[in-house]
């Protein structure tokens, strides 16, 4: 049988997506089912990302899995010139699964080529990451009951944001989405992902600042809007400012609209927003690890 | 010398018994086209011209390969490069047949991913991409996922 890898987010078709999200479900009310007992998990991330590898690290525990790997490059054999591609082969011998991150874009396409068992992309540079599209579906699907008809505000960086990008895509298989984009105009959403949307007729409006807009927004996707990724400084100071959420610009928003972030965020959410009920960042995380519970239970087909 | 005797010496050069000749080559692209069809390793006669005089293309090359006959999927690596070659299959001093060379749908090693941050630009792998557009050519990568537009390809 061909192993199952979840490298980009297109790779999987909406019956997977369901599956995930079902799964998903199931360990959120059950989070301790020991399926992974007596295998083990490489979590190799050749560059830090400590929130996304203690949400891999809890998702396998919960599943009673043992971990073998290193939170970063300095710690591997990579700092001795070691390849990726000798260090997947090496690993593959001795896992039952790999998940990776790796700063360089592609890394976990050709990862899963060399590898014997499956791969799990845990975000390859700037290119993709995908299990934080699907935590992202989940926690719509959780808080909006449905994943068809929603109105989704993206705010911040449209331009080099891959969450965006991968939310985007994975949004459209499900029934009339509208979206609405809100970011400077050197950050907004690049005219591929636009063109693919007019392509497919779902409707979506762009914007340059947040206001009573949002008020239709079942869903607003904060984004941090980064200071390296502006050539001239100037232009970060002048539009830095521009897309800070404050709990005051929330007042007439819809009962069931809920704020995403993938997070870390810097500035973009005003701390006041935190104790708003439609503030649900935090638990966005909490989701991730279930999310990821399922993800694994899928790939190796443990249920 | 009489015509006859320049026909012969013209035929003596330039004619194959058996083989390919492939045809309105950019004359910039010769040693490229060359190295993509690996024919530094042919055993067989191979003559090559550059800088002839086109009307169309205004300068061309030629080149000419005995006892060798190539698949399509093997010729249409050139064209990237050599979008208006054309090939005639000469068989005992005839051409049997012309071909065209076609932008193939994937495009494996010859040209490089134009995103420096691509695992196959950091590490010896075997780039490979999907042609999602012909004219202009757009060629997707399989691994970075970023797509290498013409005006940006350069061939390895």
């Amino acid at each position: 049988m061909k192993k199952k890898d979840l490298i980009s987010i297109t790779d999987y078709s909406k019956e997977d997506y369901l599956r995930i999200l079902e799964l998903a479900a199931d360990f959120e009310n059950n989070p301790n089912q020991r399926l992974l007992e007596g295998k083990v998990v490489a979590s190799l991330f050749f560059e830090p990302s400590t929130r996304t590898r203690l949400s891999f690290e809890t998702a396998i525990n919960r599943l009673g899995g043992r971990i073998i790997g290193f939170s970063d490059a300095g710690s591997s054999s990579v700092s001795k010139g070691e390849t990726l591609h000798d260090t997947i082969r090496m690993v593959s011998n001795y896992v039952d699964l790999i998940v990776m991150r790796h700063p360089l874009e592609g890394s976990a396409r050709y990862a899963a080529e060399v590898a014997d068992v499956p791969v799990i992309n845990a975000g390859d540079g700037a290119n993709q990451h995908p299990t934080q599209t699907l935590l992202d579906m989940y926690s719509i699907l959780k808080t909006q009951g449905t994943l068809d008809n929603i109105n989704i505000f993206m705010v911040g960086d449209l331009k080099y944001g891959r969450t965006v990008h991968s939310l985007l895509m994975a949004m459209t298989e499900f029934e009339n989405p509208i979206f609405n984009f809100i970011a400077p105009e050197e950050l907004s959403m690049p005219e591929e992902y636009k063109m693919f949307l007019n392509d497919k007729g779902i409707k979506y409006f762009e914007h340059t600042e947040i206001n009573d807009n949002i008020n239709h927004a079942d869903i607003i996707y904060m984004t941090r809007v980064q200071k390296e990724r502006f050539m001239d400084p100037i232009e970060y100071e002048k539009v830095k400012n521009v897309y800070i959420l404050k709990n005051n610009m929330l007042k007439d928003t819809k009962p069931n609209m809920r704020i995403l972030h993938p997070l870390p965020r810097i500035n973009e959410i005003h701390p006041d927003v935190d104790k708003n009920e439609k503030a649900y960042y935090f638990t966005q995380a909490r989701n991730g690890v279930y999310t990821r519970q399922a993800i694994i239970s899928h790939i190796l087909n443990l249920k | 010398m009489s015509d006859s005797l320049k026909k012969k010496l013209k035929l003596k050069v330039s004619a194959i018994n058996d083989g390919t000749v492939i045809d309105h080559i950019p004359s910039e692209n010769l040693f490229k086209v060359i190295s993509i069809l690996g024919l530094e390793k042919v055993k067989s006669q191979i003559t090559f011209g550059f800088n002839f005089e086109s009307e169309k293309m205004g300068s061309k090359a030629i080149v000419k390969v005995s006892d060798v006959f190539f698949e399509d999927d093997e010729i249409n690596k050139i064209s990237l490069i050599a979008r208006n070659a054309k090939l005639n299959i000469i068989r005992d001093y005839e051409v049997v047949e012309k071909r065209v060379v076609e932008v193939p749908d994937k495009v494996i090693g010859i040209v490089k991913c134009f995103n420096p941050k691509c695992i196959t630009n950091n590490e010896e792998i075997t780039t490979y991409f999907n042609v999602i557009s012909k004219n202009p050519l757009d060629l997707k990568c399989k691994y970075c996922e970023k797509i290498t537009h013409e005006h940006q390809m350069v061939i390895k």
